[in-house]
C-alpha cells in the first residue's frame, strides 16, 4: 500500500505535533506521508493545492479562518483532498457534523479513532460541497457568523477575495459576478444563499443583484422613459446599477437611514 | 491554599438580616398563636377577639425581638452554633420577661403571667431554631449542587481539553514540563473546585495567574505575550478568589486567540491609597467581543464583588485605539469581615 498523504492544519504547535507523532504510531497499519502543515486557514489555501494531498486534518477554531470556511473554499480544487475535521469542543460544528455526515475527531484525538478516520476518508474522498454548506449554514444559524472570504477557483488554485472588499454581486447566466473596486471574478454560489449568508453587508436592488451597503453612494434617476426609474450610485466603480420597483421603497428608507 | 469542604456544611444560625428569614419568623410566630387560639377558644367568633387579644401582646415582643437580633446578627454569626443558640434564646427570654412586666403596669387585657410566658417563648424559639435548622440542611444540596454548576460554567471546555492536548503533546519531546504542566493544570483546577466563598490573598490569585498563563503559553507559544506590571501589587492585600484569572482566560481567548499574529496582554495590579486596582487588557477584535461567555464571566465576577465588598467595589469595561480594557477597583483589606 502506497502512503497516504496527509496536510494538518491547525493554530497551535503542539497540537500538529500531537497529530504527527499519532501518524507515527499507526504507521504500520496504515502509511502516511505528512506532506504540509499550516498555521491557518490562508496559509492552508496557498499551501494544500500544491502539496498533493489527500487527506486534510483541519482544526476548526483559528484566527482569520475557520476550519468549515476553509473546507468549503478548498472543495473548489479541481481535486479536492478529503476532510477530517478536528475540535476540541465545538458544540455546534458537532453538530452540523453529525447532521451531514461529515467526519470529525475530537481533541485530544486517539490513534485507534484517527486511523479509522483516515481509512474512512481514504476511500469515501472530498466531501460533497452541498454538505460543506450546509454545515456551515448550521452552525452560522448558531454563532452568526458568516464567511471571510468567497472563493474563486483558478485552475488548481484558490484565490480567496475578502467579502469585505465586495461592492456588487450580480448573477449572469450560470455564474455569479463579483465585483471589487479592481476587477471581476467569477463565483459558483447561487445568489440567493450569498444574500442570505450575507444579509447584514449587502441588499438586494434588483432580482440579479446584491449591492454592498457600504458602498452606497446615492441614486440618480434614469434618464428617457415617462416611468421614474433609479439607479444606484457606488463607491469604487462608475458603473450605474439598475434598481428594481419593488425594491425602491426599501432602498429609500436604507438611504434615509444613512 | 484554602482546602476542599466538600459536602460539609456546619450548622449555622440563620441571618436575621436577611428578609426571608424575618418573613418566615413573622408567620411561624403567628401561625402557632394562631393555632393555640383555636384550641383554646370556645368558637369562631370568640377565636378572632382572643387571636386580637393574643397579638397585641405578641407583636410588640415579637417585633422587638426581631429588631434585636437583627442588631446582634453580626455577633451571633461570630459565635460557635450552640453559644449562638443560647444567647439568641437569652436575648428573646430577657425580651419577653420586660413586656411582660410592662404590660402588667399598662394594665390592658391580662397577660398570661411570667413563668407561662417564658416558657411559651422558650418553646418557640427552640421550635424555630429546629426549624431553620432542618431547613439549611435542606437547601445544602441545592448549594452543593449551584458550586457544581458555576464550576462547569468556569472552565471553559476549550481551553481544558486544548491544554490537555497540549500536554500530551509534550510528554514523549519534554516529559519534565509536561509535568511542571499538569502540576500547573491540577492547582488551577484544585482553585476552580475550592469554597468560593472565602478570601485569597492577592499573592495566591498572582501564582495563580502565573500557572494559567504558563499553560497558555505551551498552547499558543510566541502568540501569546503577556506583561506584568507588579511591581506595586500589594500582595497582602485580601480579595475573592478567581476575580483575575477568569479575566486573564478571556483577554487570551477574545484578545489573542482569534489572531493570527502574535497579541499583547497587560496585566497590571497596584494599590491607591486604601483601593486596590486591577487592570487587564489585550487587542480588541470587535467580531469575536459579542460571544456570551464573556458576558458571562463578567457579570459572574461583578456579582461575587458585591457579594463580598457591596458597594466598594467596581468594574469597568471599555475599548479604546483597539485595546480591551477590564478594571477593577476593591477596598485595600488585610483581614476578612465577620460574614463572608
Amino acid at each position: 500500500m502506497s502512503e497516504l498523504r496527509v496536510f494538518i492544519v491547525d493554530d497551535e504547535t503542539p497540537a500538529r505535533e500531537r497529530l504527527r507523532e499519532l501518524l507515527g504510531d499507526i504507521a504500520p497499519q496504515i502509511p502516511t506521508a505528512v506532506v504540509g502543515e499550516a498555521r491557518n486557514g490562508l496559509e492552508a489555501v496557498e499551501r494544500v493545492p500544491a502539496s498533493g494531498a489527500e487527506v486534510l486534518l483541519l482544526d476548526i477554531q483559528m484566527p482569520g479562518m475557520g476550519g468549515l470556511e476553509l473546507a468549503r473554499h478548498l472543495a473548489r480544487l479541481e481535486q479536492p483532498p478529503a476532510v477530517i475535521f478536528v475540535t476540541a469542543h465545538d458544540r455546534h460544528a458537532v453538530e452540523a457534523f453529525e447532521l451531514n455526515a461529515l467526519d470529525y475527531l475530537l481533541k485530544p484525538v486517539r490513534a485507534e479513532r484517527l486511523a479509522a478516520a483516515l481509512r474512512k476518508a481514504s476511500a469515501a474522498g472530498a466531501p460533497d460541497a452541498e454538505k460543506l454548506a450546509r454545515a456551515a449554514d448550521q452552525v452560522r444559524e448558531s454563532d452568526g457568523r458568516a464567511r471571510e472570504y468567497l472563493a474563486v477557483s483558478e485552475r488548481n488554485r484558490i484565490l480567496l477575495v475578502p467579502v469585505r472588499d465586495i461592492v456588487y454581486l450580480k448573477a449572469e447566466l450560470k455564474y455569479v459576478t463579483l465585483r471589487t473596486r479592481e476587477r471581476e471574478h467569477l463565483v459558483e454560489d447561487s445568489l440567493i444563499a450569498l444574500e442570505r449568508e450575507f444579509a447584514e453587508r449587502f441588499v438586494r436592488i434588483h432580482r440579479n443583484c446584491l449591492v454592498a451597503k457600504a458602498a452606497i453612494r446615492g441614486f440618480e434617476r434614469a434618464p428617457g422613459d415617462d416611468e421614474v426609474r433609479w439607479l444606484v450610485l457606488l463607491e469604487g466603480t462608475d458603473e450605474k446599477l439598475p434598481v428594481s420597483r419593488r425594491q425602491w421603497p426599501m432602498l429609500r428608507e436604507l438611504a434615509a437611514e444613512k | 491554599m484554602a482546602s476542599i469542604k466538600q459536602n460539609e456544611y456546619p450548622d449555622v444560625l440563620p441571618d436575621f438580616r436577611n428578609l426571608g428569614v424575618i418573613a418566615r419568623i413573622l408567620i411561624a410566630v403567628n401561625l402557632i398563636a394562631l393555632a393555640a387560639v383555636l384550641y383554646a377558644a370556645g368558637g369562631w367568633a370568640q377565636t378572632l377577639d382572643r387571636f386580637v387579644q393574643t397579638a397585641a401582646f405578641l407583636e410588640p415582643l415579637l417585633l422587638a425581638s426581631l429588631v434585636l437580633l437583627y442588631a446582634a446578627s453580626p455577633l451571633l454569626a461570630r459565635m460557635a452554633y450552640l453559644t449562638g443558640c443560647a444567647t439568641v434564646l437569652a436575648l428573646v427570654l430577657v425580651l419577653a420577661g420586660a413586656t411582660e412586666l410592662l404590660w402588667l403596669r399598662n394594665a390592658a387585657p391580662p397577660a398570661p403571667g411570667l413563668a407561662r410566658i417564658l416558657v411559651l417563648a422558650a418553646l418557640i424559639v427552640g421550635l424555630l431554631i429546629g426549624y431553620f435548622r432542618l431547613l439549611a440542611k435542606a437547601y445544602s444540596p441545592a448549594l452543593s449542587e449551584a458550586r457544581l454548576q458555576a464550576l462547569q460554567a468556569r472552565i471553559r471546555p476549550h481551553f481544558l481539553f486544548n491544554s490537555l492536548n497540549a500536554v500530551l503533546a509534550l510528554i514523549r519531546r519534554d516529559p519534565k514540563r509536561a509535568e511542571r504542566a499538569l502540576e500547573d493544570l491540577s492547582d488551577l483546577f484544585r482553585t476552580l473546585m475550592s469554597d468560593g466563598r472565602q478570601f485569597v490573598r492577592l499573592a495566591d490569585e498572582i501564582a495563580l495567574l502565573e500557572r494559567y498563563a504558563s499553560i497558555e503559553q505551551l498552547r499558543l507559544g510566541e502568540r501569546l505575550r503577556i506583561v506584568w506590571e507588579l511591581d506595586t501589587a500589594p500582595t497582602d492585600a485580601l480579595l475573592p478568589p478567581l476575580v483575575l484569572q477568569p479575566l486573564l482566560e478571556n483577554a487570551v481567548y477574545h484578545g489573542v486567540e482569534p489572531g493570527t499574529g502574535a497579541g499583547e496582554v497587560v496585566v497590571h495590579v497596584e494599590r491607591r491609597g486604601d483601593r486596590v486596582l486591577a487592570r487587564i487588557e489585550n487587542p480588541y477584535h470587535p467580531e469575536h467581543q459579542h460571544r456570551a461567555g464573556n458576558r458571562m464571566a463578567l457579570a459572574n465576577i461583578r456579582e461575587r464583588l458585591q457579594l463580598f465588598f457591596d458597594a466598594e467595589a467596581r468594574l469597568e469595561t471599555g475599548e479604546r485605539d483597539g485595546r480591551y480594557r477590564v478594571e477593577i477597583e476593591i477596598p485595600y483589606r488585610l483581614r476578612a469581615p465577620g460574614r463572608a
